[in-house]
């Protein structure tokens, strides 16, 4: 395998890769291609690529390690943060575009509707994650304080995948793929520090 | 701006069902209008069209016209969804579980020859075919609502004839007290039965009050035109003050029965479908309100009527049912 080298321009590329899923959606809404449902389209399409940004991120730790690129994890809190960002996309896409500020309705559902309770839950612990994430927080915490907060990310993801199961009417085939893939790079983690 | 782009996308694809039908084109005008008195009054970030309207023109396989087709005081006055929705978003898991994939793969459904056994507690069992069933009474006109047990609900110009009137001819025993419906099973035909997302055949049922009654009707079109293949050709169920999942497509058989046997929902989750499965608001779904519901083509939902607003007609046939336990 070439051994790649970082260069500032990958991350460059990397940051306006992150925002096609968004540019996407733009473009479809200003050209009437988001269908016949156009909100549930946008809410499942920020959702699917939270947790898609979310598992690149949990991607990066065990890809350095396997293929000795150290630098990837120079890419890590850029992808972080995008997860953060779609997050907050679809946060924001439920409050305002699906339940249009009806306040009441919103706690309701998220008291009563696990699959809301749980994806509610994931987007408020990922806050403190994305607020600590510069690196003058990580020097203020402290490395090890940091890092324990920074595992979260592993619930966050479970909570995740768990929000995008309990929401199918019936076929499960995405959320299994979702799961099976989380279950792996948590399992590699597991098994590497059990090796160690 | 919208109607230029209306005027402009898909030129060259143009089929005559759009060309000619001015119902559809001023159905579309008024929802345009509609859509953007609505945008107009919404704040910022709602500048996008794509958010409020449709994205799909009227792609139809089957232009065929029905004639002779009667108005029907029951229809309701509400704005119709336009067909290029009612015909591109669709649940029918015999061509696939995305909204989608029924438009695109239910050409390979085979509508003639096609046949419907009638059977079980009846004097006259009898295997009709389609253009028989086609002929059984006068095709009526009617437009009704109709609500997703997902959240969604459409306005759609049904064509057909009431079930009451099949039953009438085939003269149900004393111990028919339900009737089963089936739609056809051939993955060939179906590819969306290769996959055991549920157990096939589809399998719906009615209490016979409720199969007698004047808004029950077996449907053969939309829009004036025969029924497209993605929305259950060639002969449906339509049951419109219950969830669409009652409203069994593609039907080959419907047997008068004694006792009520399981539908396929039902069998899917025993705890979420109920074999009622009347449109209450104020009855959940386990996971999620049916409070309220998003007309396509609107941006803010509304709230969803007991018995999807026809109360007044059906309400009578639950009296002193606990609509809680038999949802």
């Amino acid at each position: 395998m070439q051994h790649m080298q970082y260069s500032p321009a990958i991350k460059g590329a990397l940051f306006f890769a992150c925002l096609i899923p968004l540019g996407r959606l733009v473009w479809f809404g200003l050209h009437n291609q988001l269908g016949t449902n156009p909100i549930e389209f946008i809410t499942h399409s920020t959702g699917t690529w939270t947790l898609n940004f979310l598992l690149i991120t949990l991607c990066i730790t065990p890809l350095r390690q396997l293929s000795g690129w150290s630098w990837l994890i120079k890419l890590r809190r850029m992808v972080g943060l995008y997860a953060f960002f779609y997050a907050c996309l679809h946060f924001i896409t439920y409050i305002w575009l699906d339940q249009f500020f009806d306040v009441a309705a919103i706690i309701k559902d998220v008291i009563k509707r696990p699959f809301i309770t749980v994806g509610f839950a994931a987007f408020i612990l990922l806050i403190p994650l994305a607020l600590t994430s510069t690196h003058a927080m990580l020097k203020k915490l402290g490395g090890k304080r940091w890092q324990s907060l920074h595992r979260l990310i592993y619930l966050i993801a479970i909570l995740g995948v768990l929000h995008f199961w309990w929401l199918v009417k019936k076929d499960i085939t995405e959320p299994l793929i979702y799961a099976v893939i989380l279950a792996s790079l948590l399992g590699y983690r597991v098994i590497n520090s059990n090796s160690r | 701006m919208i109607i230029k782009k209306l005027l402009t996308r898909n030129s060259g694809l143009i089929q005559p069902s759009e060309i000619t039908d001015q119902k559809i084109y001023l159905s579309r005008r008024k929802f345009i209008g509609t859509a953007t008195r609505a945008s107009a009054a919404i704040a910022a970030g709602m500048v996008m069209p794509g958010l409020l309207r449709n994205s799909h023109a009227a792609t139809s396989l089957s232009v065929k016209k029905l004639s002779n087709i009667r108005k029907s005081a029951l229809s309701t006055q509400e704005p119709q969804t336009p067909y290029g929705d009612v015909t591109i978003y669709n649940n029918f898991y015999e061509f696939g579980t995305d909204k989608d994939q029924p438009a695109q793969h239910a050409h390979s459904l085979k509508t003639r020859p096609w046949t419907v056994v009638v059977e079980g507690e009846i004097k006259r069992p009898k295997t009709y075919d389609i253009d028989t069933l086609l002929k059984l009474a006068p095709l009526e006109e009617r437009i009704y609502r109709l609500r997703c047990v997902e959240g969604w609900s459409m306005v759609i110009p049904w064509i057909g004839f009431p079930l009451s009137a099949l039953i009438k001819q085939v003269e149900p025993t004393a111990n028919a007290k339900f009737i089963e419906f089936t739609t056809l099973h051939d993955p060939k035909q179906m590819p969306g039965q290769r996959s055991g997302v549920l157990e096939w055949p589809y399998v719906e049922g009615l209490r016979i009050d409720e199969a007698m009654h004047p808004l029950a009707i077996l449907a053969v079109g939309l829009y004036g035109e025969v029924l497209p293949n993605q929305n259950g050709a060639p002969i449906r169920l339509v049951v419109p003050w219950k969830y669409g999942f009652k409203s069994i497509k593609s039907i080959v058989k419907i047997r008068f029965i004694e006792k009520a046997t399981a539908s396929s929902w039902m069998k899917a989750g025993p705890h979420e479908y109920g074999y009622f499965a009347n449109v209450n608001p104020a009855v959940d779904h386990p996971r999620w309100s049916q409070a309220k519901e998003r007309r396509i083509g609107e941006f803010l939902k509304r709230d969803t009527l007991p018995f999807n607003g026809y109360a007044d007609q059906v309400a009578d046939m639950y009296a002193g049912l606990d609509l809680n336990r038999f949802f």
